[in-house]
């Protein structure tokens, strides 16, 4: 293989997966580290490591020019960026290739252009997509909003284009709470992201949140792994995570997945990727955005196709040509994941501290996504997401029966962690029968009516 | 007079209102970050800010009083 060593741009159970399809390709890893994961066990598993600095993102992880004179020390061919940080900096993805290195990854301007919400949205429907009705720019003014919402009738969502983690984002359903909520949200993005756009689109009314797996070489050969459901969510992120959904039917699934491979290929894009979209309750698809990278729950996937998705993204880096086509995608069984976050069950806030103990179930179907030990820190300074519990069935059921007797036996002490409400949702009623709408949490758990 | 207190754990991002300053209830005095998520504290009375017990940076934890406000 043409690439021999690879610098992992990342950290936690991201990293440690990359490491392990590594050592089964026989390349070696260089992990990069910061001051609060010093003792993380990516860090021991790589073949060498080399501290970036403090723990905050701006001096280590998000640190460029430090990474790059790693790299440059370490003498790599390859960086694979996992997910978050630096996945989808183009300018990242740039300076890597500017330096010699192979980017795991699409190319930079592909990147670019999916990075911004209003360049994807274009693009996109010029590639066939079907949007959520909205206007494809940032509004104007509060009488522009109150026009745009006459046009594409209430409900309405209002976006901050910088926002993030829900800030800024607001249901509305007449026009004096949209005059009110503009200008709120407007003047809390300002002061929050220093930008105070607002986008407009139509809210569509109990959606899922159903992605397509992409999968594209440099040769213009694309496929399409399925889809992920991933609609049961808190703060808009992603909670539990499925293949298949237990909603699509065969029909629609196809069309989806033809319409993610149409629009891959007119973007000449290249490597693994995502589509996302909303499904309403008549299997309508809309599309929402593009993720440039691997994606958290991307093991679901590879347990349902028995693909290793890191191996296809290093061997698509190399050059190499796809080496089956659609009609050898495999769809067998069902899997499950849910992510462990080190957060109150209930509030949903983040919980760092130390982890005095660990106890993890093992059994038939049950893969884990570990990024601490049983004496980790977790640290503030990051994501509060320290695991991720995969669980494979032949039925849905049956992978629901696992996940259900798998949380029973996880034991995370010493920090607060979310597996209560792992096990509410294992086991509610509404769950089981996939009546899995993004508003599931606040429906079901919370009792909240929206 | 009241305390407000930080509901998790984190550094101190952005604080919004000055010692001295009127404040309405539910306005926005201090906002905390931690684990990529930002959390706004709100006063949970109108009066005025009294005194502010921490700066932008701190680190706080679950519980900690961040201003008093009568």
């Amino acid at each position: 293989m043409m690439i021999q060593k690879i610098l992992i741009a990342n950290r936690g159970e991201i990293a440690r997966r990359i490491i392990r399809t590594c050592k089964k390709l026989n390349i070696q890893t260089v992990a990069i580290y910061s001051e609060a994961d010093a003792d993380a066990p990516f860090v021991s598993e790589a073949d060498e490591a080399y501290l970036l600095g403090a723990p905050q993102v701006q001096q280590s992880y998000l640190n460029v020019q430090k990474i790059l004179e790693i790299a440059s020390l370490a003498k790599v061919d390859a960086v694979h960026p996992g997910y978050g940080f630096l996945s989808e900096n183009a300018d990242f993805a740039r300076s890597c290739q500017s330096a010699g290195l192979i980017f795991i990854g699409p190319s930079p301007d592909v990147m670019q252009q999916m990075g911004s919400k209003v360049e994807a949205r274009k693009t996109m429907e010029q590639a066939g997509l079907p949007l959520v009705p909205g206007l494809s720019r940032p509004l104007i003014d509060v009488d522009e909003a109150v026009q745009v919402a006459k046009q594409i009738g209430y409900p309405i969502m209002l976006k901050a284009s910088a926002g993030g983690g829900g800030i800024g984002m607001q249901s509305v359903d007449n026009e004096a709470e949209l005059i009110k909520a503009f200008e709120g949200n407007q003047k809390r993005a300002q002061m929050f992201f220093g930008n105070g756009d607002m986008f407009i689109e139509k809210r569509i009314l109990q959606p899922r949140h159903i992605e397509i797996q992409i999968l594209a070489d440099t040769f213009g050969n694309a496929v399409y792994l399925w889809e992920r459901e991933c609609s049961v969510q808190r703060r808009h992120q992603k909670v539990v995570e499925e293949a298949p959904s237990s909603f699509l039917s065969e029909e629609t699934r196809r069309k989806m997945g033809e319409a993610a491979v149409k629009a891959v290929q007119a973007i000449g894009y290249y490597n693994a990727g995502t589509l996302e979209f909303l499904v309403d309750h008549e299997q309508n698809f809309y599309f929402l955005e593009m993720n440039t990278r691997l994606q958290v729950e991307h093991p679901v996937t590879e347990e349902i196709t028995g693909l290793d998705l890191v191996e296809q993204q290093i061997r698509i880096a190399c050059g190499e040509k796809l080496s089956f086509t659609q009609n050898d995608v495999k769809l067998e069984g069902h899997a499950i994941e849910v992510r462990v976050y080190a957060e109150d069950p209930k509030t949903f806030y983040p919980a760092p501290g130390k982890i005095t103990d660990l106890q993890l179930p093992n059994g038939e179907g049950i893969r884990h996504e570990l990024a601490v030990h049983n004496q980790s820190v977790v640290s503030h300074f990051y994501d509060p997401m320290i695991a991720k519990l995969v669980i494979k069935g032949e039925t849905r059921n049956e992978a629901i029966e696992r996940l259900k007797e798998a949380l029973a036996h996880y034991k995370v002490q010493g920090i607060k962690s979310n597996i209560p409400l792992l096990e509410e949702i294992a086991a509610h009623e509404a769950f089981k029968n996939g009546d899995t709408t993004t508003d599931f949490i606040d429906k079901y758990i919370k009792k909240i009516t929206v | 007079m009241a305390e407000l207190k930080a509901s998790m754990a984190g550094n101190v991002w952005k604080v919004v209102v000055g010692e001295g300053e009127t404040v309405t209830d539910g306005q926005d005095i201090v906002i905390l970050e931690s684990m990529k998520m930002e959390i706004p504290i709100a006063a949970e009375q109108s009066g005025s800010v009294k005194e502010l017990k921490v700066n932008e940076g701190d680190f706080v934890n679950e519980g900690d009083v961040l201003a008093i406000i009568e």
